[in-house]
C-alpha cells in the first residue's frame, strides 16, 4: 500500500496506492475485494448523509440544534448515535473475522493476513474508544444532570469539545478504511511491533492520532462530569441520597481523570519514536517495550472498569425500577463501587504476567486482582436481593440485567483463573482470554447500555420502544453471545491463540462453525435493534409518553417531561429522599406547579466545539501522512479559536421566566388529562407516561 | 449565603469578603481547574518515572545523567522561576486588594519576562546538547529527559501565551469578574509548573550530576 508520493509537499505521503480501489484494481482477490467495497460504502454512507440532509433540507437544523448545541442530553444523544454507527461497523467487522477463521482450517481464507490484523485492530479499538466509551459517556450526558437536579453540566462548552474531539477520532477511524490503511498492532498497539522499523506505513498512525484525541476529549468529559457532581447537587441531594447510576458516574469520573492520561502519554511517546527518532520503545539504544506495557495497561485495567461502572449503575436502576422496590443494599453498593475504583489501580500487571517479572510480583498482584471480585459479588447479591419480594416484569431491559448477572458471573469466575498466574502462563494470549473479556465486556457493558436505551430512549424523545422487538433483539443477542464466545473457552483450552489468521488443526472446526453462528445470531440481534427504531419511530403515536414516567421511575429524571426542557427543571426540585421522585409521588407534591418560576440563563449555542472538531481531524490526518503545512495551520487555528472564544462575552442566553411558567404549566395540564398506567399495562398505549401511584 | 461568604472557598487566593460575587463564582470554577491540574500532574508523574527508569537501564552506552549535566544553567532558570513564581503572586495580591489595572499589569509583565527568560535558557540548553550530539535520539535516557524537561517547557509556554492573553484582556475588559477568575486560575497553574521544576531540577539535575 505505498506508493511513489504523488506531491511531498502539498500531500505529504499520499498516494494513488492509498486508496483501496487502486490496490483491488492491481491486486484483485478476495481481501482487496471486501477493502474495495468497505471502503466504497463508507463513501456511499457519507454522501447518503448529505444527500438526505439537502433533500429534506435540514441542514439548518442540523446545524442549530445539534452540531452547535451546549445542551447535554443533545450532547448525550449525539454521542449515543455516534456510538451505535460504530457498533454496526465493529460488528460486521466481528462477523467476517468469525467466518474468516471458521473457513481457514487447513487452508487459506478469504482475507490476508495484514487485513485480518486491521479487521481485529480496528474492531478492538472501536468497540473500547468509540463504541462503549462514547456510549457511556452520553448516557451519563443524558441521565446525570438529570438525576441530581441540575441543569446543565458545569462546562457545556467543554463537553462538547469533548464530544468533538472523540468524534475526529472516530472519523479518523472511518476514513483509513478510505485512505490508506489501518494498524494491525491490535487495540493495545504494543511496539515494537508498531515501531517505524517494523510497521513503516500510515496504519499505526491513524491509530495513534485516533486514540490520542479521544483520550483527550474523554480526559476532559471525566473532569467535566466530576465537578458536576460534586458541586451542582440539588439541594438535599446529600452523597447517600444520590441514585447509583450517578454515584458510578461519578467513580468512572475519577478513573477517567487519572487513567486517560497513561495512554495519553504511552501514544505520544510512540509518536515520538515514529516521527522524531526517539527511543522511548525500541529495540536499539536504550528503548524498552516494558514501559509501553505499563503505561499502556495502567490505563487498560482501569478502562475495564470505566466502561463496566457506568453499566452497573444501569442495572442498579433496572432491578430496582423494574421490580418495584428500592434498592437492597444501598450503602454496601456504593462502597462496593468506591472499593472497585481504588483496587483497579493496583493490578495491572496481570496483563502481562508472562513478560518477565519476578513471581512474588505475579503473585501480589494475582491477589490483587481476585480481591476485586469481592466487591463485584457483593453488587451481584444486591441486585438478586433487590428482586426477591419485589413485583419484578420482565421488560426488555429487565430481560438483560437478568442475563447480565447470570453470564457476568461465569466470565468473573473465568477472570479468576485468569488471576492466577501459573494457570495465566498457560492460557494467556489464546482464545481463551478473548473469551473471558467479551464475556464481561458484552453481557456487562454492552448489555448494560443496550438496557439503558430502552429504558431512557422515552426520556430523551417523549416516546418508547417497541417492546415486542427489543426482546427479540435481547433472544438474539443472548444465545448469540452463548454460540459465539463459549467455544472459544474451549479452542483457547485446546490451544488456539488469538489474532490467528489461519489453523492447521482439524479438530478445531467444529467449535469454530459454532462460534460463527452465534455471530450470525448476534448480527441479527443487531438488525432487530435497527427494525425496533424503525417500528418505533413508526408507532411514534402509539408510543408516547409525555408523561415523562413510563416506568414508575424512582428518580428525578423521571419527574419531567420527555423530552425535558432544555434547562431541564421548571424550577430546581428539593431532594427529600433517596428516591427523591417515588418520595414525592407518595407525598403527592409531584406534577405541581411553584409558587414563582424564575428567569434562566443557560448557554447560548457556540460554533466552537464543531470547528475544533473539523481541525482536530485535519490535524490528525495531516499527522498520519506527513503533511506538514497542514499540520501546522491547523494546530494553530486551533489555538486561535481557543483564544477567539475567551475573548466572546456574549455566552449566555436568559429564558425568561414568563416563558418557563408557560411550558411547564402547559405540561403539566396535559399530565393532568393523562390516565394513570398500572405496571401491568406498562408496555401496551396505555403507558402515556403517568404511573399510578402504590398506595 | 452571606455568612458563608467569608470562608474560604478553594486553596488559592480567595475573594472573600472583597468580592464576593467573583468568589461564589470562582469556587467551582477553580475546583474544576484544581482536578485538571491533578490529571496534569498525572501526565508529569509518568514522565518522571519513566524518567526514572530510563536515565538508568537506557543509556546505551552512551552519555550518563552525570557525564552531562551542569548545573549552572538549570541553577538559574531554577531562580527565574522561583522569581516568576513571587511576581505573579504579587499580581495576585494587586488583583485582590487594589483595583490598579497598571500594578496587576505590571507585575504579570514582569512575569512573563522572567518565563521568557527561563525558556530562553533551557531552548539554549537543548540547542548545546543537541549540536554535541547528545540529542533525544541518542539514547532513551535522552529521550526521557527531552521528553519530561521539554512538555515542562511546553506547559510554560503555554502559560506565557496565556499571561499575554490576559494582559491583553485586562486592558479591554478591565477587571471584571471572567477576568479575575482567569487569573486566578492562571495563578495557581504558574505555580504548579514552579512545583514540577522543583521536581526536575532536583532529581533530574541534582540527583543527576552528583
Ligand atoms: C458483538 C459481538 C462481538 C463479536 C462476535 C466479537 C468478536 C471478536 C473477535 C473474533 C475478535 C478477535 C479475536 C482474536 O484475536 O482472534 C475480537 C477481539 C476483540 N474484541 Fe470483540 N467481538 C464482539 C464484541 C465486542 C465488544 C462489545 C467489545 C468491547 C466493548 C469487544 C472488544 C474486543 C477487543 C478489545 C478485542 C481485541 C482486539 C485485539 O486483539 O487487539 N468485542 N472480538
Ligand atoms: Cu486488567
Amino acid at each position: 500500500m505505498t506508493g511513489e508520493p504523488l506531491n511531498y509537499f502539498w500531500l505529504g505521503k499520499l498516494s494513488l496506492e492509498s486508496l483501496p480501489f487502486v490496490e483491488f484494481i492491481k491486486t484483485p482477490n478476495s481481501s482487496t475485494a471486501i477493502a474495495a467495497f468497505a471502503a466504497a460504502a463508507v463513501i456511499g454512507g457519507a454522501i447518503g448523509i448529505v444527500v438526505l440532509l439537502t433533500l429534506f433540507g435540514k441542514w439548518r437544523v442540523f446545524w442549530r440544534e445539534w452540531l452547535t448545541t451546549l445542551d447535554a442530553k443533545k450532547i448525550g444523544i449525539m454521542y449515543i448515535v455516534l456510538a451505535l454507527v460504530m457498533l454496526i461497523r465493529a460488528v460486521i467487522e466481528a462477523a467476517f473475522m468469525r467466518a474468516q477463521q471458521m473457513l481457514a482450517v487447513n487452508r487459506e481464507g478469504p482475507l490476508s493476513a495484514e487485513h485480518f490484523g486491521e479487521l481485529f485492530t480496528t474492531h478492538g479499538t472501536i468497540m473500547i474508544f468509540f463504541m462503549a466509551m462514547p456510549f457511556l459517556i452520553g448516557l451519563i450526558n443524558v441521565v446525570m444532570p438529570l438525576q441530581i437536579g441540575a441543569r446543565d453540566v458545569k462546562f457545556p462548552l467543554l463537553n462538547a469539545i469533548s464530544l468533538a474531539l472523540t468524534a475526529a477520532g472516530a472519523v479518523l477511524v472511518m476514513i483509513s478504511l478510505v485512505i490508506g490503511e489501518f494498524s494491525t498492532g491490535g487495540w493495545s498497539g504494543y511496539p515494537p511491533f508498531t515501531e517505524l522499523a517494523f510497521n513503516p506505513g500510515a496504519g499505526v498512525d491513524y491509530w495513534i492520532w485516533a486514540v490520542t484525541l479521544s483520550s483527550i476529549g474523554n480526559t476532559l468529559t471525566g473532569i467535566n462530569f466530576a465537578v458536576t457532581i460534586y458541586k451542582l447537587r440539588a439541594p438535599g441531594m446529600t452523597w447517600f441520597r444520590m441514585p447509583l447510576f450517578s454515584w458510578t458516574a461519578l467513580c468512572t469520573s475519577i478513573l477517567i481523570i487519572f487513567a486517560m492520561m497513561p495512554l495519553t502519554v504511552a501514544t505520544l511517546m510512540l509518536a515520538l519514536d515514529r516521527y522524531a527518532g526517539f527511543h522511548f520503545f525500541t529495540n536499539a539504544l536504550g528503548g524498552n517495550m516494558m514501559n509501553y506495557a505499563n503505561l499502556f495497561w495502567l490505563f487498560g485495567h482501569p478502562e475495564v472498569y470505566i466502561v463496566i461502572l457506568p453499566a452497573f449503575g444501569v442495572f442498579s436502576e433496572v432491578f430496582s425500577t423494574f421490580s418495584g422496590k428500592r434498592l437492597y443494599g444501598y450503602h454496601s453498593l456504593v462502597f462496593a463501587t468506591i472499593a472497585i475504583t481504588v483496587l483497579s489501580f493496583g493490578v495491572w500487571l496481570h496483563h502481562f504476567f508472562t513478560m518477565g517479572q519476578s513471581a512474588n510480583l505475579n503473585a501480589a498482584f494475582g491477589i490483587a486482582t481476585m480481591l476485586i471480585g469481592v466487591p463485584t459479588g457483593v453488587k451481584v447479591y444486591d441486585w438478586l436481593l433487590t428482586m426477591v419480594r419485589g413485583r419484578v416484569r420482565f421488560t426488555t431491559p429487565m430481560l438483560f440485567s437478568i442475563m447480565f448477572a447470570i453470564t457476568f458471573v461465569i466470565g468473573g469466575l473465568s477472570g479468576v483463573l485468569l488471576a492466577n498466574p501459573p494457570i495465566d502462563f498457560a492460557v494467556h494470549n489464546s482464545l481463551f482470554l478473548v473469551a473471558h473479556f467479551h464475556n464481561m465486556l458484552i453481557p456487562g457493558t454492552l448489555f448494560g447500555m443496550f438496557a439503558a436505551y430502552n429504558v431512557w430512549f422515552p426520556k430523551m424523545f417523549g416516546f418508547r420502544l417497541s417492546e415486542k422487538w427489543g426482546r427479540i433483539s435481547f433472544w438474539f443477542w443472548s444465545f448469540g453471545f452463548y454460540l459465539a464466545f463459549m467455544p472459544l473457552y474451549a479452542l483457547g483450552l485446546m490451544g488456539a491463540m488469538r489474532r490467528t489468521v489461519q489453523w492447521f488443526e482439524p479438530q478445531y472446526l467444529p467449535w469454530l462453525l459454532v462460534a460463527f453462528s452465534g455471530a450470525v445470531l448476534i448480527s441479527l440481534g443487531l438488525i432487530s435493534q435497527v427494525i425496533q427504531l424503525w417500528v418505533s419511530i413508526r408507532n411514534r403515536d402509539d408510543l408516547r409518553a409525555p408523561g415523562g414516567d413510563p416506568w414508575d421511575g424512582r428518580s428525578l429524571e423521571w419527574s419531567v417531561s420527555a423530552p425535558p426542557p432544555e434547562y431541564n427543571f421548571a424550577v430546581i426540585p428539593e431532594v427529600h429522599d433517596r428516591d427523591a421522585f417515588t418520595w414525592m409521588k407518595q407525598h403527592g407534591i409531584s406534577y405541581t406547579a411553584p409558587n414563582e418560576y424564575q428567569d434562566i440563563p443557560m448557554p447560548k449555542n457556540s460554533v466552537v466545539a464543531p470547528l475544533i472538531g473539523f481541525l482536530a481531524t485535519m490535524l490528525g490526518f495531516a499527522l498520519t501522512w506527513h503533511i506538514w503545512w497542514l499540520t501546522i495551520v491547523s494546530f494553530l487555528v486551533i489555538l486561535g479559536t481557543v483564544i477567539a472564544r475567551s475573548f466572546c462575552r456574549d455566552t449566555e442566553k436568559i429564558i425568561p421566566a414568563s416563558q418557563v411558567r408557560q411550558e411547564h404549566e402547559q405540561w403539566l395540564a396535559r399530565v393532568k388529562g393523562l390516565i394513570p398506567t398500572a405496571r401491568a399495562d406498562e408496555t401496551t398505549s396505555e403507558n402515556q407516561g403517568l404511573a399510578e401511584v402504590a398506595s | 449565603m452571606n455568612q458563608r461568604s467569608n470562608r474560604l472557598r478553594h486553596p488559592g487566593i480567595n475573594m472573600g469578603h472583597i468580592d464576593s460575587a467573583t468568589d461564589e463564582a470562582a469556587e467551582s470554577l477553580l475546583f474544576g481547574f484544581w482536578i485538571f491540574l491533578m490529571s496534569d500532574l498525572v501526565l508529569f508523574a509518568l514522565l518522571f518515572a519513566n524518567y526514572a527508569a530510563q536515565s538508568q537501564h537506557g543509556t546505551a552506552g552512551g552519555p550518563t545523567p552525570s557525564s552531562l549535566f551542569e548545573l549552572k544553567n538549570p541553577f538559574i532558570e531554577t531562580m527565574l522561576l522561583l522569581a516568576s513564581s513571587f511576581t505573579i503572586g504579587l499580581a495576585a495580591l494587586a488583583l485582590k486588594y487594589r483595583q490598579d489595572r497598571a500594578r496587576l499589569v505590571f507585575w504579570l509583565a514582569v512575569t512573563f519576562v522572567l518565563g521568557t527568560g527561563f525558556i530562553y535558557l533551557e531552548v539554549h540548553d537543548f540547542v548545546d546538547m543537541t549540536s554535541k550530539g547528545h540529542g533525544p535520539q541518542t539514547s532513551g535516557f535522552l529521550s526521557a529527559f527531552f521528553l519530561l524537561v521539554g512538555m515542562h517547557g511546553i506547559h510554560v509556554c503555554s502559560g506565557l501565551i496565556w499571561l499575554i492573553v490576559m494582559m491583553v484582556q485586562v486592558f479591554v475588559f478591565g477587571l471584571e469578574r471572567d477576568v479575575k477568575t482567569r487569573l486566578m486560575r492562571l495563578a495557581i497553574f504558574w505555580h504548579m509548573l514552579d512545583v514540577v521544576w522543583i521536581g526536575i531540577f532536583t532529581f533530574v539535575y541534582l540527583f543527576g550530576a552528583a
